[in-house]
């Protein structure tokens, strides 16, 4: 919008060959880190960076933060849930169904206190970001519209590079890093026959009085079209729609940016024979003719080429007139176009590289796991048009996914250009599994980017101890150690979300019989979202995340777990989670990780040379758990559980002695005493 | 698993081997006497039964001899049944119904005879046959003359396999023949049923079946004895197969290869593989050694001589010793071990955790992985309805923390709800809520991280439980004792006062020293310590204050410094700075010097002052006397100790025979468990007192003090001067494996790669039309009833992101 009035601003290109000649004369203000765009994701970008006392920019060309959402959508429902009870207090589980707040230390800043609706209306969001900003006093410079980036070599850079800015009054900003966070603000546009007789969602009515009595043609399938239809189902004579794939529900994909229940209702009245109806055809090869009385005709384009000089509906041959019941014979009164937005790609200078993917990606530019261009080093893609990274997968193009991507490529940044590493909590082994049970079941940006974030626990020597990294970008695990700044030199867990290998899908039956899993053998096939555990013994290469087997989000572990899915996404049940884990983890490390009372490892320091980690780690530091009178009584009773002494002594001595002998062979007798049975009998 | 694999493999291709020229019939033949000599071919061997014709058509003996069919078969005898019929008379046909027997030709040469009762079952046929067949291969002997004629006969020439079972016929016997059969050839077996000839060659055990591996080929030397390796295993085929290939393997290989790719007969029959790492400059030395470790793990594991030099790869500079398992895919592993013993007691170990794990894979009844084995979560669960006092506690919030926590004294439990240990530590906490009820000015507050999991993090706890004192003005202390009522408790009352106390007057100061002071405090911690400083000395003030502080909770500290603190000095012989410490229980005040120390220095001194001389070891204090690292002398005391041996034990202190050991008394009254301790070191177990020796952190020798002996000053000495010079005995070695996981884990891994493989075979198209969909779906119906039989998942195949292509302009639904 404000592209081309300001292009003229920018001058001729002698000014800026002046201010290249001459940096001395002046200077431009020079910053470490730019953010373009005010948006959830340039504020979120931005909390991290005031956080960390970082010097920074925000610039935003409209008055206010949040700009998109004060037009967007159109209809003003967001669709994103606004989730107030869980029933749960912990604040970081919350943010599991919490879809709209962004990260902050401020629990005022969450956007329940802003809306009561469970789809809250979107000014509610524009009023929430104005809030963020204003509240944790981001710095962010309003009706600033950078028109141009460009690039200037310098070997003093961070990068080897600064980016240029140059705002719409022509005044220059020279950034070490870039961060772009400016959403996908060009609407979506196919170019065929006709074309310019579609109106766009931007700008369409959105009155259902507009469309009373109309036969109405929507094109594409997305939110933005189901929703444009939704409001106005109830007035016209039917309503068609148009697009190239079958449509996706985002309940069978899993995945939160197709098609959403709340805006279902046009399938319902098709499959409930209401007039209403879905079409598929790729809109490249149609066209859309005008008639004398100004409704529009649709035809497939070679009808067109076969009388191309009148392009009229009344003179050529459509369909209808050779197959009778072609199912688009009917004349419409309206075509709106509902294609999604682009990437603004116009104000990056070539010498950025900023390219556009393929296929899917066409509408983002193209950037590597670590969200950094694969053009320039340097600039970083944050929020809505980062989602090429997961797009069709995790939530990486919506708030409650990109707020932990954003905080991933600060983490980055903080160790690339601070030596700041990645924080980790470093533990003794003793608290392995705890530390991994705690976060399976809070937290959220494991459970919301799911496949993309994934948390890492590097082991030290000898397994006696461990750090805990949070939500690191998982694709770029080959390069942790250059990103984090942490060693993995011996061995690591990978702690990523997952659902289903073959659960989703836009034609899938997500409600088959059978379809949950209980039993914590058949954890593996668990359908639902459930955590997943990789072990590696080495860090794996690039070439191995690259060419990892398909299907599979992270190369082949040297050992596999999964915690079987739960209905309540609770996981915590002694046997049915915490027990597979705890046997899978001592596996993997070969050591024992069963917790032991006092009195047990008492016994075990008397009875052997070695000790569980358990003991050793708390007992002989003096901190060993001591049984209280009625968990005692449990342990006798239990009678799994060894009473005194799990020795492998012959049962007839000591039962002659004392009266209580515990079954030989028990399950819970510790290794080393079990297998003190078979050395003796070794010694000839 | 790989190994009982590849064991499996090697028996069938042993049988195999033994049966490939064999018909195969299996049921027994019933013959007329001619028709049965007719059938007799030369050189082969037969074994008839010969019945009246009107005995029973069953009984035991045919049903045992009929199954002894297609074993014998195996070895090319037949067997059949011959019915004596009255026209056709037969001198093998007995003239009472009783007297039945069975007969053994070679071609039509009768060979033995046997009465029925000798072939009792199928084992005792089979045995008896081959030993019948076998005569000169297998030399029955019954005294250790004969088996040394043998030996002498057979040195420099052949091995011997000598074995004994308790009698012929049964299973040990038949295997023995069977490996005969195969080996005898190669070996002499040699067989006896004579105990005494045994024990004679100094084995133990002599109730069991034995079989010994003669290396007598080696020997040239006739004087010389032949080594000797005793099969360790059951006698069964198999085994006594298995460890003859172990002991045809050559004794010791060089190689100069990657020792992960290195193969030999030992990885197949399961055994692990033993490198000794060696270089030019040692070789002679590293190949005597390497000789002694292959003769001694013989039949064990197979032993390799890897010279490093001309070696590609790189191994761990300071590894001597590399250890590779005979699982597939498991690196090897680098050791260092400085002694033939420690790689001997590796590979035993290894081999114990193998068989172990064989025995669960193969044990339907053996512990389920699914079954709990952490004694804590166990308790816990099994606890959890009961319902405790929580009420005694206050529960803190997010909201609440802040403030209660600066508004009062508090101590916080932070928990987990769902962590085991947590929910066990927090039983003792509400303990000690129910002990202080009404009584302390401390409140005793809880969060559960699991609901509040910011305010911990903000309170820098990432681990469960963690207990914590608030003090007003003051920094957070994290409580670092044992996690029971008691050590808490203690710290909670200690904590009343602020530390180090300051002691204003010379009398204050003796009510200190003689616990009236703090009469109450005193129950908690049996010393009390007094710094002395002149009012000049800062630093060490200083320093002595930041110790008493660190010590807060664990003991009473104070601190005397006024003008007149030489009156104190003088009286308890003290040089300032010193300390003081009280010793409560003994009434005694003892002074120790402080000479220029740091904190950390003061600190430790105090520690050392709290341990006593001949302490009862109890299972809160043993971790103090452990961290002095000097074997344990523990006295074992059903009740209250001997005032007599106690008296003996310190005598000996004070004459500092005992310096280089921690003496201690254990209380079986006060401390059960310790019997669990004396049924480790005693089989079976002598009457109480008992005095052991633990060399807990070298060795793990336990020596015991002869019970026959009274504990008295002279014997203890003479005992102790014997340990000394090594003349001792030790009575156990306590085990030095490392804890392993208890059971093994779910390997969704295989499973997930069974899955793969099996949907590689079904040929599925990557694109399908719309009609193929909807058969497809058809199908998957079908498929739903058996996804839990068959973990092999077809539901789902089609990919999700399949585009449909060409123009289709119809609905939909058609």
């Amino acid at each position: 919008m404000g592209l081309s009035a300001a292009a003229p601003l920018w001058g001729p290109p002698g000014l800026l060959l002046a201010i290249a000649l001459h940096p001395a004369l002046s200077v431009p203000p020079r910053r470490d880190y730019c953010v373009l765009g005010a948006g959830p994701a340039g504020l979120q970008m931005a909390y991290f960076l005031q956080r960390a006392g970082r010097d920074y920019a925000v610039f935003e060309r409209a008055p206010r933060p949040g700009s998109f959402f004060t037009r967007y959508p159109r209809h003003r429902k967001l669709i994103s849930i606004n989730k107030r009870y869980t029933g749960k207090a912990n604040a970081e589980f919350n943010l599991r169904h919490d879809w709209n707040s962004l990260l902050s230390h401020d629990p005022r800043l969450l956007f329940r206190h802003y809306s009561r609706a469970y789809f809250p209306d979107a000014r509610d969001m524009v009023r929430y970001l104005g809030d963020f900003a204003d509240t944790l006093g981001l710095r962010v410079q309003y009706n600033t519209t950078i028109a141009h980036v460009t690039l200037d070599k310098d070997r003093q850079a961070w990068n080897g590079h600064y980016f240029i800015l140059t705002d719409q009054k022509g005044q220059v900003h020279q950034c070490s890093v870039l961060l772009v966070a400016t959403g996908l603000s060009v609407p979506n546009q196919v170019d065929f026959p006709g074309s310019e007789y579609a109106e766009g969602y931007e700008s369409v009515s959105v009155d259902p009085e507009d469309f009373v009595g109309q036969n109405v043609l929507i094109l594409g399938r997305g939110n933005s079209a189901f929703e444009t239809a939704e409001n106005i189902l109830g007035v016209t004579n039917f309503i068609h729609m148009l697009s190239r794939s079958r449509v996706r529900l985002s309940w069978a994909t899993h995945y939160v940016g197709d098609l959403r229940a709340i805006n279902n209702g046009l399938l319902d009245t098709y499959q409930l024979k209401s007039l209403d109806g879905l079409l598929e055809s790729d809109l490249m090869d149609l066209a859309i003719l005008k008639d004398s009385k100004g409704k529009f005709h649709v035809t497939p384009k070679f009808f067109l080429e076969e009388a191309s000089t009148n392009q009229s509906a009344d003179s050529i041959t459509l369909p209808q007139d050779d197959n009778d019941n072609f199912a688009m014979r009917v004349p419409y009164d309206r075509v709106i176009r509902c294609l999604g937005w682009n990437f603004d790609f116009s104000i990056f200078n070539k010498s950025l590289r900023l390219n556009s993917g393929n296929a899917f990606g066409k509408k983002y530019p193209l950037i590597r796991a670590s969200y950094e261009s694969k053009g320039s080093r340097g600039l970083f893609i944050l929020g809505t048009a980062s989602h090429s990274v997961d797009y069709r997968k995790s939530a990486g193009g919506f708030i409650h996914g990109f707020r932990y991507t954003v905080r991933a490529v600060h983490r980055l940044l903080e160790h690339r250009h601070h030596s700041v590493t990645w924080p980790a909590t470093k533990l003794p082994i003793t608290q392995l599994t705890s530390s991994i049970v705690r976060r399976v079941n809070e937290a959220s940006g494991l459970y919301q980017m799911f496949g993309v974030l994934a948390d890492v626990i590097l082991l030290k020597e000898n397994s006696t101890a461990f750090e805990y990294l949070e939500e690191f970008p998982i694709q770029m695990l080959a390069q942790l150690e250059t990103l984090t700044g942490r060693k993995a030199k011996h061995g690591l867990f990978v702690i990523n979300m997952e659902y289903g290998r073959n659960f989703s899908g836009p034609d899938k039956d997500v409600f088959f019989d059978d379809r949950s899993v209980g039993h914590t053998e058949d954890a593996w096939q668990s359908n639902f979202l459930h955590p997943v555990i990789y072990y590696y013994r080495y860090l794996p290469t690039e070439q191995e995340v690259r060419f990892r087997p398909a299907h599979w989000p992270l190369p082949r572990p040297t050992a596999i777990h999964h915690i079987v899915e739960d209905f309540l996404t609770d996981w915590t049940a002694p046997i049915g989670h915490i027990l597979p884990l705890r046997r899978f983890l001592e596996n993997c490390l070969d050591t024992d990780l069963r917790s032991f009372y006092a009195e047990s490892c008492f016994l075990f320091t008397l009875t052997c040379q070695k000790l569980p980690p358990f003991c050793q780690q708390g007992y002989l530091r003096m901190q060993g758990l001591v049984s209280t009178e009625s968990l005692r009584q449990h342990r006798v009773e239990s009678r799994l559980l060894q009473d005194y002494a799990p020795t492998g002594r012959r049962l007839e001595d000591s039962s002659q002695q004392l009266g209580d002998q515990e079954p030989l062979g028990s399950p819970l007798a510790p290794g080393p005493l079990a297998q003190s049975v078979d050395s003796n009998k070794e010694e000839l | 698993m790989f190994s009982g694999f590849n064991v499996f493999r090697v028996g069938i291709s042993f049988v195999i081997m033994c049966i490939f020229y064999m018909p195969t019939v299996n049921s027994l033949p019933e013959l007329s006497p001619q028709k049965y000599f007719s059938t007799l071919q030369p050189g082969k061997a037969s074994l008839a039964y010969f019945c009246q014709a009107d005995s029973p058509r069953t009984s035991v003996f045919l049903e045992e001899l009929n199954e002894a069919v297609r074993p014998l078969q195996d070895y090319g005898i037949s067997v059949a049944k011959v019915n004596c019929v009255k026209e056709e008379i037969s001198r093998y046909c007995g003239k009472e119904k009783d007297l039945m027997k069975a007969y053994l030709f070679k071609g039509n040469i009768l060979l033995r005879e046997f009465p029925t009762d000798t072939l009792f079952d199928v084992n005792a046929i089979v045995a008896h046959v081959l030993f019948a067949l076998l005569f000169n291969e297998v030399k029955y002997i019954t005294n250790l003359e004969d088996l040394q004629n043998i030996e002498n006969a057979l040195k420099g020439k052949a091995n011997i396999i000598f074995s004994y079972v308790r009698a012929i016929g049964i299973p040990e016997h038949r295997a023995v023949m069977e490996a005969a059969f195969v080996y005898g050839t190669t070996y002499q077996f040699v067989l006896t049923t004579e105990i005494a000839l045994l024990e004679s060659i100094g084995s133990e055990d002599v109730e069991y079946a034995h079989l010994y591996f003669f290396h007598c080929k080696l020997v040239l030397d006739l004087t010389q004895q032949c080594r000797r390796t005793l099969m360790e295993q059951p006698l069964t085929t198999l085994n006594i197969h298995l460890f003859i290939k172990t002991m045809k393997a050559s004794l010791l290989t060089e190689v100069a290869e990657d020792p992960q790719q290195v193969s030999t007969v030992h990885l197949q029959l399961g055994l692990p593989l033993v490198f000794i790492v060696s270089q030019q400059a040692t070789y002679e030395a590293d190949r005597r050694t390497a000789e002694w470790v292959a003769w001694r793990l013989l039949g064990k594991a197979g032993v390799l001589l890897l010279l490093r030099d001309s070696l590609e790869v790189n191994i761990p500079q300071d590894a001597n010793v590399v250890f590779k398992r005979a699982e597939e895919g498991v690196p090897v592993e680098f050791l260092v071990l400085h002694d033939v013993d420690l790689i001997i007691s590796h590979v035993e170990n290894n081999m114990h955790i193998e068989e172990i794990q064989e025995d669960e894979d193969n044990d339907m009844e053996g512990p389920d992985i699914d079954v709990q084995d952490d004694e804590v979560a166990e308790t816990v669960f099994r606890d959890r309805k009961r319902k405790l006092p929580l009420e005694l506690t206050v529960e803190l919030t997010e909201e609440t923390f802040n403030a209660t926590v600066m508004a009062s004294d508090s101590i916080v439990l932070f928990y987990a709800g769902w962590q085991a240990v947590s929910m066990a530590f927090l039983q003792s906490y509400i303990d000690v809520a129910v002990k202080l009820k009404g009584t302390s000015t401390m409140l005793l507050t809880r969060i559960n991280c699991a609901d509040w999991s910011d305010v911990c993090t903000k309170q820098n706890v990432t681990e469960f439980p963690i207990v914590k004192m608030y003090k007003k003005g003051e920094n957070p202390v994290s409580y670092a004792g044992m996690l029971g009522t008691e050590d808490l408790l203690k710290f909670i009352q200690l904590n009343r006062i602020s530390y180090p106390v300051n002691i204003i007057s010379i009398q204050e100061a003796e009510e200190y020293l003689s616990g009236e002071l703090y009469k109450d405090l005193i129950s908690y911690s049996s010393v009390s310590v007094l710094g002395l400083f002149s009012p000049t000395m800062k630093t060490a003030k200083e320093d002595f204050s930041e110790a008493g502080n660190y010590l807060k909770g664990y003991v009473i500290t104070g601190i005397y410094s006024e003008e007149d603190v030489l009156l104190l000095s003088t009286k308890y012989a003290a040089s300032l700075p010193a300390l003081l410490l009280a010793r409560h229980t003994e009434g005694k005040i003892e002074s120790v010097p402080l000479a220029s120390t740091h904190a950390q220095d003061i600190v430790q001194i105090i520690t050392d002052a709290l341990l006593e001389m001949f302490p009862e070891i109890t299972v809160e204090n043993l971790p103090s006397y452990f961290r002095l690292q000097k074997p344990l002398l523990i006295l074992f005391s059903d009740g209250t100790v001997n005032p007599q041996y106690k008296k003996a034990i310190l005598t000996l202190v004070k004459q500092k025979y005992l310096d280089s050991f921690t003496p201690c008394w254990l209380n079986l009254k006060n401390t059960p468990v310790g019997r669990g301790i004396l049924r480790a070191y005693f089989d079976p177990l002598p009457p109480l007192p008992l005095l052991v020796l633990v060399n807990l952190h070298s060795g793990g020798q336990v020596f015991a003090f002869p019970s026959d002996q009274a504990i008295i000053e002279e014997n203890l000495v003479l005992w102790l001067k014997k340990l000394e010079a090594g003349l001792e005995n030790h009575i156990t070695i306590l085990p030095a494996q490392e804890w392993k996981p208890p059971l093994p884990a779910y390997d969704f891994l295989s499973m997930i790669d069974a899955a793969t493989s099996h949907r590689g075979t079904r040929k599925v198209p990557k694109c399908m039309k719309e009609t193929d969909v909807q058969e497809n779906d058809k199908e998957q119906h079908e498929d739903k009833s058996a996804v839990r039989k068959e973990p092999i998942e077809t539901l789902r195949i089609k990919h999700w992101n399949r585009k449909s292509d060409g123009i289709t302009l119809e609905e939909d639904s058609e």
